[in-house]
């Protein structure tokens, strides 16, 4: 019998690192060579198989560009499950900028939080500033999983993510962890799912024309 | 920041929130600023270290209350109405898959000296120590009477025209008593003073059919409540503005509201760097409150009122609320000799707002005197002790224009009403004026699950 859970992931890091285009990557096996910044799509879901045959469902929540003037609100952290923190490999700044992100999760997070240190941009490998054995030793040193990815050609990505899904505590019965922001709330005693009910209540309700 | 912008947003308040992000929805370029370092202006919610910081700060917030990260504790006390205006604006934006809401567990209404549970059942109504045997017939009339309404259906009017008889004769119609009265006035339509009662009672029926609307929809109480409290509306709300394209800049000081020669608005300055864009929208504090006059001399917020708001921490549940986790209670202002009530409103850790066993309670009303702490007292008397008490006493800024002249759009401050409703009345208000159309929910696109 397989069991599905659900956990809630946030992108982090510096602008123009391709935190979307990692999650646009590993969701929809899609590149954009010019894509610019996020608009309207911040919020996307997706599955990965382990071999035991559970399943493990990621609610992927990107920065919406709040990132960029240290306006991320503390709702984007609250109950995530885990974190993929991106840098470029061909940008040394932008892994000192990864560096404050992990340190603003450690404080703002759940302890519990499983965070993963992703240098993307690995075909560019041509220009690397940051050296994997860099990046490796940090990730060592704070407890982080570690890996280099290309959004662009897709190398790594999935095992990026499945390597989280396999570090998950996958104790907790399914879909009953915080990060099901929508589905948790109405299986908890006093909780209230609005949209459900909006639907449900909508034809009884008074008219208001 | 030399772009230049559709509008420009002061204040990451819950108003200016779901402003921007329904500017944004619909297609608007609007950069958002805010000088605070965390979002909701005076709709905040603050963590131990920040409510410390605001009200006492020469002092550290005590090692007992536990950890700092536990606590959002709402700079004002106000719930959802379970089938208001904000729930459905919630439900139409999608923004409720960021949110979680749990309902407030009791509404409570103080008579005679002790609050008894605002009956959310006929069961409770009949057992209820709020009226003796003959007044529950006469109010059962006169609910059977409001339910029964239909504008089209004159034989359900029973001689009433809504839009010209006044509450005050519909009560002696159903001979209801003064307690009753005050019951349905204060504790379902939930006006804070009786002046409705001369008015044409249309505007009551619409409450009392709201209020009992939104008990039916989950029950115990009219009321729903997001967790982590108050302070992640308006973070939702800025997120569906981001993700609309929306730009965010915290932490920024907004010193000067640029004008042209005619008074329009230019830009606002933020130290060096100055900004443009056709509109300003923004809460009062940006616009002169507090102050003579604003930038270029002009009064453009005037202070129509003050309200004193009492946020007290508690080490247990009120005395005489079945140990409810969260609850509203009124205080008619009859019972107490005033001419606004006094609320009490109740939140608790079962809402993320703050560590197991602490309770936060905000007692708030309307100032009538010179010495608004003490307006409080029949409310903090209800509470039992006290474990620390944080006072503010914040005046009620209104707009003096629209904005369509100039173009500077200036929101109004939280009122004492225990609810959003005026606060999604004001969203209308600034959304027609700005936008130069009514503001009509679209369903918005929900992202493809994949």
């Amino acid at each position: 019998m397989s069991k599905q859970f659900q956990f809630k992931l946030v992108l982090l890091g510096e602008s123009a690192v391709g935190k979307s285009s990692l999650v646009l990557r590993f969701v929809k096996d899609q590149f954009d060579d010019y894509r610019e910044s996020t608009i309207g799509a911040a919020f996307l879901t997706q599955t990965v198989s382990l071999d035991d045959g559970t399943t493990v469902k990621f609610e992927i929540w990107d920065t919406a560009g709040q990132e960029r003037y240290k306006s991320l609100a503390p709702m984007y952290y609250r109950n995530a499950n885990c974190a993929v923190v991106v840098y470029d490999i061909t940008q040394t700044a932008s892994l000192e900028k990864a560096r404050s992100w992990i340190r603003e999760l450690q404080r703002q997070a759940d302890p519990s939080i499983v965070i993963a240190l992703c240098g993307n941009k690995s075909d560019l490998s041509a220009r690397r500033q940051v050296s994997q054995e860099e990046a490796k030793k940090y990730a060592d040193e704070e407890g982080l999983m570690w890996g280099e990815t290309s959004a662009k050609s897709g190398e790594g990505v999935a095992d990026i993510f499945t390597a989280i899904a396999k570090k998950l505590p996958l104790t907790a019965p399914p879909s009953a962890r915080g990060g099901a922001a929508r589905p948790g709330a109405s299986g908890k005693p006093g909780g209230v799912d609005l949209n459900k009910q909006a639907n449900a209540a909508g034809a009884n309700e008074p008219c208001n024309c | 920041m030399d772009e230049e912008y559709d509008v420009i947003v002061l204040g990451t308040g819950l108003t200016e929130c779901i402003l921007s992000g329904l500017l944004s929805v619909e297609g608007k370029k609007v950069l958002h600023m805010d000088r605070n370092d965390y979002y909701g202006g005076d709709s905040a919610s603050l963590n131990l270290t920040q409510l410390y910081r605001k009200f006492r700060p020469d002092q550290a917030p005590p090692a007992e209350l536990g950890r700092d990260r536990d606590y959002a504790v709402d700079l004002i006390p106000k719930f959802i109405m379970a089938s208001g205006e904000l729930s459905k604006i919630l439900v139409h934006t999608d923004v409720t898959r960021y949110l979680e809401f749990k309902q407030i567990a009791g509404s409570f209404v103080y008579r005679d000296g002790k609050i008894s549970k605002v009956p959310s059942t006929e069961m409770e109504a009949v057992k209820s120590p709020l009226m003796g045997l003959f007044e529950k017939r006469r109010a059962k009339k006169f609910f059977e009477f409001l339910q029964g309404w239909k504008d089209e259906d004159p034989a359900t009017h029973q001689g009433v025209n809504l839009d010209k008889d006044s509450m005050k004769a519909i009560y002696e119609k159903f001979g209801l008593e003064p307690g009753t009265q005050d019951f349905i006035g204060h504790a379902m339509a939930l006006y804070l003073d009786d002046d409705y009662k001369t008015k044409p009672a249309r505007e009551a029926y619409e409450r009392i059919v709201l209020y009992t609307s939104s008990m039916a929809r989950w029950g115990k109480s009219p009321y729903i409540y997001p967790l982590y409290g108050l302070g992640e509306l308006p973070q939702s709300f800025a997120r569906l503005s981001a993700i609309y394209g929306g730009t965010y800049m915290l932490d920024k000081s907004i010193d000067e509201i640029i004008t042209d020669a005619d008074g329009k608005f230019v830009g606002v300055r933020s130290g060096e760097e100055t900004v443009k864009a056709k509109q300003v929208v923004g809460d009062p504090s940006y616009f002169g409150a507090g102050k003579a006059a604003a930038d270029g001399g002009k009064v453009r917020v005037l202070e129509e009122g003050r309200v004193v708001r009492a946020i007290c921490i508690l080490k247990h549940p009120i005395p005489g609320t079945e140990d409810a986790d969260s609850a509203q209670i009124i205080i008619p202002q009859n019972q107490v000799g005033r001419r606004n009530d006094i609320y009490v409103a109740i939140v608790s850790s079962t809402h993320n707002v703050c560590a197991k066993d602490v309770y936060v309670a905000i007692v708030s009303t309307v100032v009538e005197t010179d010495r608004p702490e003490q307006e409080l007292a029949p409310g903090l008397q209800l509470l039992g002790p006290v474990y620390d008490k944080f006072i503010t006493v914040s005046s009620l800024y209104t707009p003096t224009s629209d904005g369509t002249s100039d173009n500077i759009f200036v929101t109004r401050s939280y009122d004492a009403t225990s609810h959003f409703e005026t606060v999604v009345e004001d969203v209308n208000r600034v959304w027609k004026a700005a936008v130069g159309k009514e503001l009509v929910l679209k369903k918005r696109e929900v992202e493809a699950e994949a």
